[in-house]
């Protein structure tokens, strides 16, 4: 009996009923994230078909959508319509904003790599202890209160903020500089705020750069210019690009940052889909503009995941 | 020999000047910020003297209760619901068989983090105002816990994940050997184990929720003021230290759960 139930097919037949249980056990396990898919479903998915359906609609005088089919929204982001003969005009109002987001994000996106990549490399060579307080030190302005970090760029750059009480009483300047609700504003604001979204990425692929082949480098006569440029940045190039990719992304789509120092005065892409939900009382203009914005981003991804993908096959 | 061997072979010039100057850049700002919040004049931009007036008069304002009651509602709620949801597809996407639609199931999980900001919250507005005008549903102050429910999810989602993915499997492999039934493994191996990146995870859904400013404004209804749209509203009129007063709460609530976070996940790293 017992040499029965211990033969090699019956064992095989209980590793086989084994597997069929784990296996029916992992797929029971499967609808475990049918919670957060729904939920993310429902309110996250749901919400953006609904702006494609709403940005080919009507507005209602009052905010809000009538049901009736119409492509002005897209034909209002470049065209206006004459009054008088209907005839459509060429309006760069839109595209100009979107330009100047554009380029507000390659800039701040630049500059953050430019002060971000030293950072983080000097991070990543401290010893361990050090390294944990730096990382610390940068993650708390990573998830403080953008509102309140915003708040204090205002409080220095205003007329009578501390910047140019400074330069008054140093008697460089004999009055204030206007700073607050200038691009220059927003530019700082968005410095700001992106520079830990740049450093961590950075930091964490920096982390797990192999020392060996630095020194490699210098054993093979490269200068330290040269160690930086072919050896250290090539191989951190995931980091530099998630950590661009994590800088740009929010930085087209600012909208706190431009509302508190660009003073309503100068607009991004954030502030102006915002203004045709409030003010404005164009819904499906407000949609068509989001979604412009999202293929925006749509192909910066594309570009991300091409980049990252002919990282791994190159092995 | 007296060749280059001698410097640190990791060091580059300059860069740690640049540093230094990154995190003066990132701090200094908001140390002022914080220091006017004492100051006894009733100017933002004069120091007369220090003084905690300021934060008693913040603490004792009506309009304040109200928005700290709102944020803790919605944050609190928004937390819980996130972190079960996380937790549970986290184990659903970790402990199974890879199965068709795993990709696309990580891609709606992560979705929040990919969309601006902006877009999600006019979205979620276009939403709420749809439901509202089609079906007669308003949630109240309810459809800014889902909505904060949304973008919290993949927040607790990651670190929950990390852990789960970094965790010993034999001893759930020995708690099966053992006839522990699949519950009673998850419940005394997997749960306890897990505690530290649930904590985590629920320490930055936390944060995400108390400090958000732009989904909340467009989608909040009247009376739904919470404390970032609080101090929003108090900009626009002439300004007291007392809004220098609750910005530095915000900002220590923020610190603390973030050293909290941190904290936990590197004793899970030692």
């Amino acid at each position: 009996m017992t040499t029965a139930t211990l033969s090699p097919a019956t064992l095989s037949k209980a590793a086989f009923f084994e597997a069929q249980a784990v296996k029916a056990g992992a797929r029971r396990n499967r609808l475990l994230s049918l919670p957060a898919l729904i939920i993310i479903g429902i309110f996250g998915v749901l919400p953006l078909l609904i702006i494609c359906v709403y940005s080919f609609l009507v507005a209602a005088p009052y905010g809000g959508v009538q049901w009736q089919f119409s492509t002005d929204a897209y034909l209002n982001f470049l065209f206006q319509r004459d009054i008088f003969d209907d005839t459509l005009q060429f309006t760069p109002d839109f595209l100009i904003i979107y330009l100047r987001s554009f380029l507000f994000a390659v800039v701040t996106t630049v500059i953050c790599l430019l002060l971000g990549f030293p950072t983080a490399y000097f991070m990543a060579t401290r010893p361990p202890a050090q390294r944990n307080w730096w990382v610390l030190l940068i993650t708390i302005p990573f998830w403080s209160n953008l509102l309140v970090r915003t708040l204090a760029i205002m409080f220095i750059i205003r007329d009578e903020g501390l910047i140019n009480n400074a330069l008054l009483a140093l008697g460089v300047i004999d009055k204030p500089i206007t700073m607050l609700y200038t691009n220059f504003a927003i530019q700082l604001g968005l410095l700001y705020a992106f520079l830990p979204f740049m450093v961590l990425p950075l930091y964490s692929s920096l982390e797990k750069l192999d020392f060996r082949l630095i020194e490699a480098a210098y054993d093979l006569y490269a200068t330290r210019r040269q160690v930086l440029w072919r050896v250290i940045i090539p191989l951190s190039k995931p980091g530099i690009i998630a950590g661009c990719l994590l800088v740009f992304i929010p930085a087209l789509g600012a909208y706190v940052t431009p509302l508190i120092l660009g003073g309503g005065v100068h607009l991004m892409i954030g502030d102006l889909i915002a203004q045709q939900f409030g003010s404005g009382r164009n819904w499906p203009l407000g949609c068509a503009q989001a979604l412009i914005l999202m293929a925006a981003v749509l192909v910066a991804l594309f570009f991300y995941v091409r980049n990252t993908s002919g990282k791994v096959q190159h092995g | 020999m007296a060749e280059p061997r001698a410097i640190d072979i990791k060091d580059q010039p300059g860069f740690r000047s640049i540093a230094i100057i990154c995190l003066l850049v990132l701090y200094v700002p908001v140390l002022i910020l914080m220091i006017f919040s004492l100051n006894s004049g009733s100017l933002v931009t004069h120091w007369e003297g220090v003084t905690l007036g300021w934060y008693g008069s913040a603490l004792l304002n009506e309009e304040f209760h109200n928005a700290a009651r709102n944020t803790l509602i919605i944050s609190v709620s928004a937390t819980i619901i996130s972190t079960i949801c996380a937790t549970l597809a986290a184990i659903g996407m970790t402990r199974v068989k890879p199965w068709r639609g795993l990709a696309a199931a990580f891609m709606v999980i992560n979705l929040p983090l990919m969309v601006p900001e902006i877009i999600t919250a006019v979205a979620t507005l276009s939403f709420f105002a749809l439901i509202a005008g089609t079906f007669g549903l308003n949630f109240g102050i309810g459809n800014l816990i889902l909505a904060h429910t949304v973008f919290c999810i993949p927040f607790a989602y990651m670190p929950i994940r990390a852990r789960l993915e970094d965790m010993d499997l034999t001893l759930e492999y020995a708690a099966a050997d053992l006839y522990a039934t699949p519950w009673n493994a998850f419940k005394r191996i997997t749960l306890p184990l897990l505690v530290p990146g649930i904590m985590s995870g629920a320490a930055l859904a936390f944060i995400v929720s108390f400090d958000d400013f732009t989904i909340t404004q467009l989608v909040a209804g009247p009376g739904q003021t919470t404390l970032p749209l609080y101090i929003w509203n108090q900009i626009r009129r002439p300004m007291t230290p007392e809004i220098n007063a609750i910005s530095t709460i915000l900002l220590l609530v923020s610190i603390l759960f973030v050293s909290v976070s941190f904290l936990i996940a590197r004793r899970r790293a030692k």
